[in-house]
């Protein structure tokens, strides 16, 4: 094998543990040397867990010499977001009001996880409370985009992207609000699904605006997607909306031949209100789609008008939502709390400003504005009313095609620091994904091409409710045809015999 | 301009957040242009169209009505900034 292990994909891995030509203990040294390669500059991870890594992975190896019969995925490594509770595991949203926070139970991925015998390394960076859509929101600080470390990696899951983008992490589980998996795979150049709305449980995932949260995976390739989304679906009864219908076996999905299968360029995911996405994403999605059609696919141009609107939509729901949900952080319960205060009213105000950043706050006070008396009607009720109005779209256009197809994000990968000072062009950096989220659909983010300055591109398969196995079936056949997903970040070079971190605009 | 920065204070006030002098300015201004630009949903036609509030219709999920096991006192009190007596501790809220 001439690749490096942190280089391979977790179905390779899994053949190798399997036939016990690699152990997992062996592997998660593999990794933590990888990770202390190069996560000095691209900050990926907010913690380690090497010891529970290296005991997680004695007990795979153990049982696997007693001749156990292990899941596909027993010994992968894998980093989670930090918006997943870890029992014992600090766990800290990307924010100093959750600073020393170590929950008392896993949420139930995690569980999920563990008994598939994923071998956890550590807690990933992302936006505080998963708001943003660069990392840059973080109160830690920001990751670094593994292709150009002056860019940024994407969010809010950008740590998860770039741990697997750069070899830090096999897999990763991110969470996608209104395009936090999807947008930071595009920009790292790997796959990053979100499913159905309730395909997996949100019991124990910090909750930012509930009726579009959804955890999903970021991963190298297909395949691994599907092995993922094996240990990940499934009801759960402590998650009120998980759904409960049947999970199949994912895998079976991964064919080649698409003949028959009906897909639909959305127009206005090429260009949001007469403002066309980026000449050379638009090029590389639009070779995808005659890639498909050469796959056997039937193509066409498809419109949904109403996405016209999904920005403001979503930027009325979402922070309403979460100004309801983000009033626990209060001193009270967890977390942080103020050192003086003279009265009740004035702990919580000064523990919520000591412990919020900028762009929480700024969300707080929107849906609390929304959802104040006498604005209710006029904002949260209409932004209501459109996004049903933007499901009817989705429904009418699923009744002629299989699969919507656009990019994920209209732009490569942005400069650090290029839009913090401008929410409203941050914001837009997420126009192709939050329709998605606003109809409850499932999401795909694949490696479509590169720009001429070496950053990746997404192409972004869209399915119905519950569709998530035609999407399988036609990102496996397009990656199986191209070979985008081989192409490696290298963040550190040896240039004359130095270690040098990779910039392109230097 | 929508919101006064008098609105924009009481708005902080409801959503327990305590503002300074320069975050009151700036959120004011970045307020009012994203109000601005939500302006556009105005345009929309949606009479009889209902809102939708989630993205899949359920309606009342139950369970049985059986005692299940929670956290212990200890587990629930265990990240607790200040406690008192197996319960959270607050500043007076009754003189």
């Amino acid at each position: 094998m001439s690749a490096p292990l942190h280089d391979l994909t977790a179905h390779e891995l899994s053949d190798l543990l399997r036939r016990k030509e690699l152990s997992a203990r062996a592997l998660v040294a593999a990794m933590y040397a990888r990770i202390a390669e190069v996560d000095c500059d691209l900050h990926s991870y907010l913690l380690f867990t090497r010891d529970e890594a290296e005991q997680q992975a004695a007990e795979v190896d153990e049982r696997r010499a007693r001749g156990s019969d292990l899941p596909p995925l027993a010994g992968i490594p894998l980093a989670l977001k930090d918006i997943f509770c870890t029992q014992g595991i600090e766990t800290t949203c990307g924010s100093k009001i959750l600073a020393g926070f170590v929950p008392p139970y896993d949420a139930h991925v995690v569980e999920r996880c563990r008994a598939n015998g994923l071998v956890l390394l550590g807690k990933t960076n992302m936006d505080e409370f998963a708001m943003g859509s660069s990392t840059e929101n973080s109160s830690r600080g920001p990751s670094r985009n593994p292709w150009d470390l002056e860019k940024v990696p994407g969010g809010s899951s950008g740590g998860s992207a770039a741990a697997v983008a750069a070899s830090e992490a096999i897999v990763a589980l991110g969470t996608d609000t209104g395009g936090s998996i999807r947008q930071p795979a595009s920009l790292c150049g790997i796959v990053g699904m979100k499913p159905t709305y309730g395909r997996i449980s949100r019991y124990g995932v910090i909750a930012y605006a509930s009726s579009l949260d959804q955890v999903g995976p970021l991963v190298k390739e297909v395949r691994d997607c599907a092995l993922m989304l094996n240990v990940l679906c499934g009801h759960d009864a402590r998650d009120a909306t998980s759904l409960d219908s049947p999970t199949p076996d994912y895998t079976q999905s991964l064919t080649t031949d698409l003949k028959g299968l009906r897909v639909g360029l959305v127009r206005e995911f090429m260009e949001y209100q007469g403002v066309g996405v980026d000449a050379e994403v638009g090029g590389a999605v639009r070779a995808a789609v005659d890639k498909l059609q050469e796959l056997g696919a039937e193509c066409e141009e498809v419109s949904l008008p109403n996405l016209n609107y999904s920005i403001p939509v979503y930027y009325i729901i979402a922070p309403a939502e979460a100004s309801s949900n983000l009033a626990r952080y209060d001193g009270v319960q967890y977390g942080h709390r103020t050192a003086t205060a003279d009265d009740i009213i004035e702990m919580y105000t000064k523990t919520r400003d000591e412990g919020f950043g900028a762009e929480v706050k700024r969300r707080i006070m929107l849906g609390t504005y929304a959802l104040s008396a006498g604005y209710y009607d006029a904002y949260y009720i209409k932004a209501g009313q459109v996004r049903t109005l933007i499901r009817r779209d989705f429904d009418r256009a699923f009744a002629r095609c299989d699969l919507l197809v656009g990019p994920v994000s209209p732009t490569v990968a942005f400069g650090l620091g290029e839009k913090t000072d401008d929410p409203v062009s941050m914001y837009l950096s997420d126009v192709c994904t939050i329709p998605v989220n606003l109809a409850g659909l499932p999401g795909m983010s694949i490696p479509c091409g590169f720009s001429s300055d070496g950053l990746p591109i997404g192409l972004h398969l869209v399915g119905k409710t519950l569709g998530e196995e035609t999407i399988l079936r036609a990102a496996y056949a397009y990656e199986q045809s191209t070979d985008w997903h081989r192409r490696q970040a290298h963040p550190i070079q040896e240039v004359d015999g130095r270690r040098r971190a990779v910039s392109r605009a230097l | 301009m929508r919101l006064t920065p008098e609105e924009v204070e009481h708005v902080a006030l409801l959503g327990r957040l305590k503002l300074t002098e320069d975050e009151r300015a700036r959120f004011t201004t970045q307020l009012n242009s994203i109000l601005e630009y939500f302006e556009q949903l105005q345009q929309i036609d949606t009479t009889d169209v209902p809102p939708m509030s989630h993205a899949v219709e359920i309606t009342n999920v139950f369970r049985e009505d059986e005692p299940q096991a929670s956290l212990s006192p200890e587990e629930a009190l265990q990240n607790a900034p200040d406690q008192a007596r197996d319960c959270f501790q607050v500043p007076r809220v009754i003189e």
